[in-house]
């Protein structure tokens, strides 16, 4: 076990462990966003740098300050290191910059994004974001495509976080799922529309933290908030079988995995994640498929979740440039 | 005080070919290393000539060598860096060219120490015709028995083989460079592991750069302690220079460490001065990536002291007055040249090299990109530059790999430096045009 404190708040954790984990573990606000690290899909993390905390001490034996801030999902801690996340300024203010850098190409087309209400940018622009753009020039523009024929790809709104071509990878060896391109131009392909073909391919939609993969069953059929999120159970030959059903009435709109507060497709008991698959995903939207098993909480820093718009914090809190 | 080291008998017509090369004393440190030395005296040599790394950041070669983790039975690997990719550098290119030799013989030297059985040469796909001079050179080598198995009777087996990249400059830093060997998209990898660990297939690799390894030749031929002698200070050796720009006599050059720079612009060997007669405007002393100098800079230090060409000097005065020797790209500008046009220009290639992965580096350099395309073309305004400026501060240290650093420092210190060029630009849109060498102008980024 090593001992670490972040934003003076002290832990034990076992060795090896993430910065990012363990902040984790102590929870609250101290967490920093993860936009690219997924902890159920290995060789995901160090792209987005919205994770990035500065460390004052790099451990007791080498208690020197490191140089640069580091991205916490990917530095393991030392015995003995003091990192600072909400307490630095300098990680306030170059987050502010990673955000800034997420949203200058990002289309900014929530009223018509499925995901709104859900998103991770969203929030993220919400608690860093500044209100007006410094971005004058066009914003970069791809055709959506189609990943199967259930999923869609709107790449304009896409962060190149990765995590869907590390579901594809943990999913097939053959993956015909990557990205083309470098820089601002690179863009996440199927080898143009080749589908990949496999049962769990629906669960690219939920690893995505903003709304690039949609579920084509469910596309501007509602806002989320508008539907009853409910835990269900079928039984299922491919997967658990465990899932979320997003209810109108008594009618089924949309089923995603069980996530956790950070987004994450939960494990079952056994451990291994409750990815669910594209039979219950797309198929299954007869609730008498399903045991209902009673509402889930979504226990998320989501902007609607919190109602922002409209109580404590008011607009003129944040900095108006 | 021109010296030939690694550039030795460049002027003997077929020294490319294996019999020639051998004549004049090729292979030599072979057959020293191989029959009187064991690999960890060849390290030692390394270590005492205080050789630094030629591919840009000029960490010591023989530290970086002590650092190979040796874990048992498993494989260790030697790759060579000849990606050369960095704009206004071109000095592998004429090493390889001209000797291909030199850096064979350095490979299988370096490969002994490292005890590496299996070593590759990595290079960019614009450099084909240089990937036959190899490939020839290296089945030479197997005939001769210089490569292969149980080379010259030690025992030791050597495969070295030639593989090119798809013309991707991502590809020089190292880690990238080992996943494209490796088959996959050149995205640098997260560091730790460093490839020291775990790097080709997940094993103990050392990545160095072609003059690296050609410089362990004199080395292992002369000593380290000899070698340790040529230069100044923690500069020792000899360096290739590969010269560009308004010069009389452009080109690539050895040298010996610690002449001024001075001497290299205008000296009789050298460079021969600024061409028609213009004056010295300002000079990248390493490459594309490094911090440019104004004229006033560029021969003496802010100190007023001569500046030479060392890695201590050309950094003296840190990021506010100096620059850095990198890869040896030296390029220089005379009084016409516009600083503008030449960071649009660079900011151009980075944007379009970033691989891509890390926000930062992926939209920062498109940012800057089209900020400077602006200015350059007359439709800036002077908050641009403060933007310019500030983008640069939120890409430098926080991205993954070197190379959003390397697209923010010329952006920066051009601002430090020219800054009344970048208002210029805003407040003379028109007579800026003008400057424009009858090239076209782009398409607006603006909405
Ligand atoms: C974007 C980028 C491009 C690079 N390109 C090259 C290159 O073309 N050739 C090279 O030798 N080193 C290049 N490097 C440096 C290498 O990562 C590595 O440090 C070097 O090959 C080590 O060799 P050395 O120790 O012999 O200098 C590059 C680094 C970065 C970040
Ligand atoms: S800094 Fe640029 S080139 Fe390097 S990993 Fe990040 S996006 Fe890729
Ligand atoms: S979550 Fe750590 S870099 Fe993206």
């Amino acid at each position: 076990m090593v001992k670490v404190t972040i934003d003076d708040i002290q832990i034990e954790v076992e060795e090896g462990t993430t910065i990012l984990n363990a902040a984790r573990q102590i929870g609250g606000d101290v967490v920093p966003p993860a936009m690219c690290f997924y902890s159920k899909l290995p060789g995901t993390g160090g792209k987005c740098r919205t994770c990035l905390v500065e460390v004052a001490a790099g451990s007791e034996k080498d208690p020197r300050p490191m140089p640069k801030l580091v991205a916490s999902c990917s530095t393991p801690v030392m015995d003995g290191m003091v990192v600072k996340n909400k307490t630095s300024e300098r990680v306030h203010e170059n987050r502010g910059g990673i955000v800034e850098f997420l949203l200058i190409n990002h289309p900014l087309d929530c009223p018509i994004c499925d995901q709104a209400g859900e998103c991770h940018l969203q929030d993220l622009g919400f608690e860093h974001g500044k209100s007006a753009t410094r971005y004058k020039e066009k914003r970069r523009t791809f055709d959506p495509i189609t990943i199967g024929n259930k999923i869609k790809l709107h790449m304009n709104r896409c962060i190149l976080c990765y995590r869907c071509v590390a579901v594809a990878n943990q999913l097939t060896d053959k993956r015909v799922h990557g990205v083309l391109h470098r820089g601002d131009h690179a863009e996440i392909s199927t080898y143009i529309e080749n589908a990949i073909e496999n049962d769990f391919s629906g669960n690219m939609i939920d690893v995505c933290p903003v709304g690039a993969l949609t579920d084509k069953t469910f596309r501007f059929k509602s806002r989320v908030w508008f539907l009853k999120p409910m835990e269900a159970s079928c039984s299922c030959s491919k997967c658990s079988g465990k899932a979320v059903v997003w209810m109108f009435g008594n009618e089924i709109y949309r089923v995603t995995a069980r996530k956790d507060k950070y987004g994450e497709v939960e494990s079952n008991e056994d451990g291994k994640t409750a990815w669910i698959c594209n039979e219950c995903r797309f198929d299954k939207k007869d609730a008498s498929k399903w045991s209902i098993e009673g509402p889930r909480t979504i226990n998320r820093h989501s902007v609607i979740s919190q109602n922002l718009y409209t109580s404590d914090r008011k607009i003129t809190d944040k900095k108006l440039n | 005080m021109s010296r030939k080291i690694l550039l030795e008998h460049d002027d003997v017509p077929g020294i490319e070919t294996f019999d020639v090369y051998r004549k004049h004393g090729g292979y030599r440190s072979v057959e020293k290393a191989l029959k009187t030395m064991s690999p960890q005296n060849v390290v030692e040599e390394v270590q005492k000539s205080g050789l630094r790394g030629r591919g840009g950041a000029g960490f010591p070669t023989g530290m970086k060598w002590s650092f190979l983790a040796k874990p048992e039975g498993v494989p260790r690997y030697l790759l060579c860096n000849a990606d050369e990719s960095e704009p206004g550098t071109f000095k592998d290119r004429y090493l390889m060219e001209k000797i291909p030799h030199r850096l064979i013989e350095g490979m299988i030297v370096s490969s002994y120490a490292l005890g590496a059985n299996t070593s590759y040469i990595y290079i960019r796909g614009e450099y084909m015709w240089i990937l036959d001079i190899l490939e020839k050179a290296i089945a030479e080598a197997y005939a001769n028995g210089f490569l292969g198995k149980n080379i010259l009777g030690s025992g030791f087996d050597l495969d070295l083989r030639v593989a090119p990249g798809g013309g991707a400059y991502i590809c020089g830093e190292e880690t990238a460079l080992i996943e494209s060997l490796e088959g996959k998209r050149g995205n640098p990898r997260l560091k730790p592991p460093f490839p020291a660990v775990k790097g080709l297939w997940g094993c103990p690799t050392v990545v160095n750069n072609v003059e690296s390894i050609a410089a362990v030749v004199p080395i292992v031929n002369d000593g380290g302690d000899e070698y340790a002698k040529i230069g100044l200070g923690k500069s020792t050796g000899t360096k290739l220079i590969s010269a560009s720009g308004n010069l009389v006599r452009p080109g690539v050059y050895e040298i010996e460490m610690g002449i001024t720079v001075e001497e290299f612009i205008y000296g009789d060997q050298y460079c021969r001065g600024i061409a028609n007669n213009k004056k010295l405007k300002a000079c990248i002393p390493g490459g594309s990536s490094v911090p440019i100098l104004p004229a006033h800079l560029v021969t003496k230090t802010a100190e007023g002291t001569d500046r030479l060409m060392t890695y201590e000097s050309l950094a003296e005065g840190g990021f506010a007055s100096g620059s850095m020797l990198g890869s040896g790209g030296f390029i220089v500008f005379d009084e016409d040249q516009c600083i503008v046009r030449n960071t649009w220009t660079f900011a151009r290639f980075y944007a379009h090299e970033s691989c891509g992965q890390c926000s930062p580096c992926r939209e920062g350099t498109g940012w800057m990109e089209k900020v400077l395309n602006r200015l350059e073309h007359g439709q800036g305004t002077l908050e641009d530059i403060d933007l310019l400026a500030e983008i640069n501060k939120k890409i430098e240290g926080n991205t993954i790999c070197p190379l959003g650093d390397a697209a923010a420092w010329p952006v920066a210190a051009a601002i430090r430096h020219f800054r009344e060029e970048f208002e210029w630009h805003v407040t003379h849109p028109e007579e800026s045009q003008k400057r424009n060498y009858g090239l076209v102008l782009p398409k607006s980024t603006l909405v």
